[in-house]
């Protein structure tokens, strides 16, 4: 085994490139915490017309320098209209008897309304090396005292902890999670990206500071119809996974990003809290501004980081959340990472950078760099409540 | 020679000259401290016994005295026998290339800490216009801006001097004192924003107008120092002032029984807190002590769901004025064990956000505050270090009543010894640069939240230690990646 590892570092510091031909197995993060730097992308039509996926990956074409090539992917809301009504899961095996299980386990719970391949092409920088599959599952039997979400969760937990080789990429209604290890592009061109159409879709593109070869460790991270693409490190991991613990949340693949889908699930799902609100407990307002604040507000944001102090959010990072309805884009408290938003018409764009979102929309109506902790929220117009449109700029 | 209250240097007028005998100096080194030529030297005194690596001279002396006496051997402060430091083998995390260290010189960095029963969770109305309210009522709570408080050090135990240079630190600095179980005499009236006051089973000085005198009521059920048995203040502290706010004659011992006689049981635990609850409306947190036995986790628990707020742990290195040797030295476990376990535990159990947990028992510095946190305290309580920082030096004997620095006496030749005000600049100052070093190496892990350090065990990593013991402590050991 540390032959192996070595080998597989001495390979890399030769060529990054090399990476997807001829390897031994690489070490899956699974067992590991790996801190990635990243870059992300986000695109959404608030209207809810459907584009093509060719434009995020023309995005994050452009922030190639952000990546190492070894994680890249991308989550697509608005692909499967037909089937809008099923859970759709993406589905990574490590082998044929992994499939086998799992298929079992999913078969005593749901029923299976269709079952195939994740349609591929052949990319030569990408070698498959996991069975990729997605289900339309409609759920048979849901204990009282379950939600229908948080029995699909329950679900999702039990295949990733328990089923050995088995990794449920996304599970939502509607949407899909497509990853996998090489470079945005070439991930894009291997699972035929380009034929999706979406209304959202969430983009990432990594730089673990450790060998990978697990495709379940890139991102976006998915539960539910939840995705989380991040670029930092989480330093407060330890305890916001400990936090979840006590909220049921297993907390399996040792990758800070499952945290942060979690946490989103908890509060915006569980809790009911707006997506505003919520980036107020991960990335709360300092307690000098705070105490500023005038009474109700103050006695709010108290209770909120009293109470929630563990699952806040320490160390860099920026990240894109979305689900069906909405996209968010957050920064830390001490925006210690990149973070741009831009609007035109009725798209809303964030990324790392400002020149991918220029290079899709050379001419934005706006763009801004939204402040540490500020929130930039997209809302589905046909899932608005308010008329309040876009938020962030001006806090 | 007037300077030693142990009689250790006396003048012989004949000879006329100074002499010592060496037998009476405890070594508390305050003559040392203040000679003014620096002619004093306090050294330990080589001893005849012979050193022998099992029956050492401290057993010898024992059983002498014991043999003399048919008495239990008393003794004061924390548990000095060698027992392995689990602090010593714990080492901190910090921030390199993928995560940005914090200078908390430049950042804002933040330790302020909240005492007091959580929701797990908050109702919260969002109106469609965007104004956000709080629904949940928030139960009381102590706002530490450092999460470290004086541990409770009763006015009898410990000179008024000394109790309000702790209290007016504790006032300067954002944080709390605890009376202990010593009533309140009423210079400390002034305190009550700062002040946590005791319930213990002796209820020396308990009344309504007492428990409603502080911000928060603490029930103390065992101490480190002595689990499982009572408390002991000899009579010869029990002054004029000690009897009237105990309310005991003058120099009659005072002694606290084993257990409170009202609890037998955990129910019975349950109706004293809801009895201080009703009695102070509700309005502040009432907190259960408990010393840190081998069962520690499952009564901590129980403590909690009888409705503790919140939980103070004191382990085997906890102090003390005044303790059997035997107790001191051989009863409890380690608070670092104690402080893992149990915050496990009540996350086991769902219930972690319904109390804070406070760690005492042998917190030396500002490190040990930081592990203790990340292990999964909310704050901890220093007793010794605050003493020390008061002049103490650890002669152990403040059961003679004869410190000679005026804390651990109430002789009112020794108690003026120690200003309070200075005293008071002392303590304050430990506190802040503790303050500072925790900000420091939490700025150094890229954190710039105290929450996110409390029970983050992912910071920690264990030195030299046995996997059954990492498992318990829920560290990995060092050389371990994330």
């Amino acid at each position: 085994m540390l032959y192996t590892r070595f080998y597989i570092h001495a390979l890399l510091l030769q060529e990054v490139n090399a990476l997807s031909y001829d390897l031994p197995r690489l070490i899956p993060d699974k067992d590991f915490k790996v801190p990635s730097a990243c870059g992300v992308s986000g695109i959404m039509n608030t209207s809810g017309k459907r584009f093509s996926g060719n434009m995020i990956v023309e995005s994050m074409a452009l922030m190639r320098e952000r990546g190492n090539g070894l994680g890249a992917g991308y989550a697509a809301y608005g692909i499967y209209p037909e089937l809008k009504d099923l859970y759709c899961f993406h589905m990574l095996y490590d082998s044929d008897l992994d499939k086998k299980n799992a298929e079992e386990y999913i078969k005593d719970h749901y029923e299976i309304i269709e079952s195939e391949p994740i349609p591929t092409r052949k990319n030569p920088h990408i070698k498959e090396v996991h069975i990729l599959w997605r289900y339309f599952l409609k759920p048979k039997f849901i204990p009282e005292d379950m939600s229908e979400e948080d029995f699909v969760v329950s679900t999702v937990m039990f295949i990733n902890e328990k089923i050995n080789g088995a990794f449920v990429m996304s599970s939502g209604k509607n949407m899909g999670v497509f990853k996998g290890v090489g470079f945005p592009e070439d991930i894009a061109d291997f699972y035929r990206i380009d034929e999706y159409k979406g209304y959202i879709w969430t983009a990432h593109n990594r730089f673990p500071t450790n060998t990978v070869g697990w495709w379940g460790g890139a991102h976006p991270f998915g539960i539910l119809d939840w995705t989380v693409v991040h670029n930092g490190e989480i330093s407060s991991y330890g305890i916001n996974r400990r936090f979840l613990e006590a909220y049921g949340y297993k907390c399996t693949l040792m990758t800070d990003t499952e945290v942060v889908a979690y946490l989103v699930d908890l509060f915006m799902r569980r809790f009911g809290y707006s997506p505003q609100l919520t980036a107020k407990i991960l990335a709360a307002p300092l307690w000098k501004d705070i105490d500023l604040m005038p009474e109700e507000e103050r006695k709010l944001y108290t209770a909120l980081r009293m109470n929630y102090g563990g699952a806040l959010l320490n160390g860099p990072f920026a990240i894109i959340v979305a689900n069906n309805n909405m996209m968010m884009g957050l920064n830390d408290r001490i925006k210690l990472r990149p973070l741009v938003a831009a609007t035109k018409d009725d798209f809303l764009y964030i990324a790392s950078e400002e020149s991918a979102i220029r290079v899709v929309c050379p001419e934005p109506d706006e763009v801004w760099a939204p402040k540490a902790g500020d929130p930039v929220v997209g809302v589905l117009k046909s899932a608005r409540k308010t008329q309040v449109v876009l938020e962030g700029e001006n806090g | 020679m007037r300077v030693c209250s142990y009689g250790a240097n006396f003048y012989d007028e004949n000879a006329n000259r100074v002499y010592t005998e060496n037998t009476k100096c405890v070594g508390c080194h305050f003559c040392e401290a203040i000679c003014p030529t620096e002619a004093i030297t306090v050294r330990k005194n080589d001893f005849d016994i012979r050193p022998l690596a099992h029956w050492t001279p401290e057993h010898l002396i024992g059983i002498m005295k014991q043999a003399e006496t048919g008495g239990v051997l008393l003794t004061s402060m924390g548990n000095d026998r060698p027992y392995f430091s689990y602090f010593d083998r714990i080492v901190l995390n910090a921030s390199q290339v993928t995560n940005p260290s914090i200078d908390p010189l430049r950042e804002p960095m933040e330790i302020r800490t909240y005492i007091g029963r959580k929701e797990e969770k908050l109702e919260i109305e969002e109106d469609e216009d965007g104004t956000v309210k709080l629904k949940t009522e928030i139960a009381p709570q102590l706002k530490l801006e450092v999460p470290v408080m004086f541990t409770a050090m009763s006015y009898g135990s410990i000179s008024l001097n000394a109790i309000l240079s702790l209290a007016r630190a504790a006032r300067t600095v954002g944080t709390f004192f605890n009376t202990g179980e010593g009533g309140l005499p009423k210079e400390l009236r002034e305190f009550k924003d700062n002040m946590i006051v005791q319930v213990a089973s002796g209820r020396f000085g308990v009344s309504a107008d007492y428990l409603n005198a502080g911000s928060a009521v603490e029930i103390k059920i065992g101490q480190g120092a002595k689990p499982g048995i009572g408390g002991h203040l000899p009579g010869e502290k029990v002054t004029e002032p000690i009897s009237e706010t105990r309310m005991i004659p003058v120099g009659t011992d005072a002694l606290s029984p084993a257990p409170h006689h009202d609890i037998y049981s955990i129910e019975d635990l349950r109706q004293l807190i809801y009895a201080i609850k009703e009695a102070t409306r509700y309005e502040k947190p009432v907190g259960v002590k408990i010393a840190a036995v081998h069962n520690v986790a499952p009564i901590a628990a129980g403590a909690v769901r009888a409705g503790a707020d919140y939980i103070v742990i004191d382990g085997i290195r906890g102090g003390t004025g005044a303790a059997p040797k035997i107790t001191r030295d051989h009863v409890g476990i380690p608070i670092e064990f104690a402080v893992a376990v149990v915050d496990q535990r009540l996350r086991e159990e769902g219930i972690r956000h319904m109390a804070s947990i406070v760690v005492a028992g042998g917190i030396r510095n500002s490190a040990d505050v930081i592990k203790a946190i990340a292990l999964g305290a909310d704050a901890v309580y220093i007793g010794t270090a605050a003493l020390i920082s008061l002049g103490c030096h650890l002669c152990q004997t403040c059961y003679l009543g004869k410190c000679n620095w005026g804390i651990a006496t109430q002789d009112p030749k020794l108690t003026k010894r120690l200003n309070p005000e200075i005293g008071a600049r002392r303590a304050a100052n430990l506190l802040r640069a503790w303050a500072h070093e925790i900000k420091e190496i939490l700025g150094g892990m890229g954190i710039n939240a105290i929450e996110s350090l409390r029970g983050n065990r992912e910071v920690l990593r264990g030195v030299g230690l046995h996997e059954y013991e990492l498992k318990l402590l829920g560290i990995k050991p060092a050389g371990e990646a994330w």
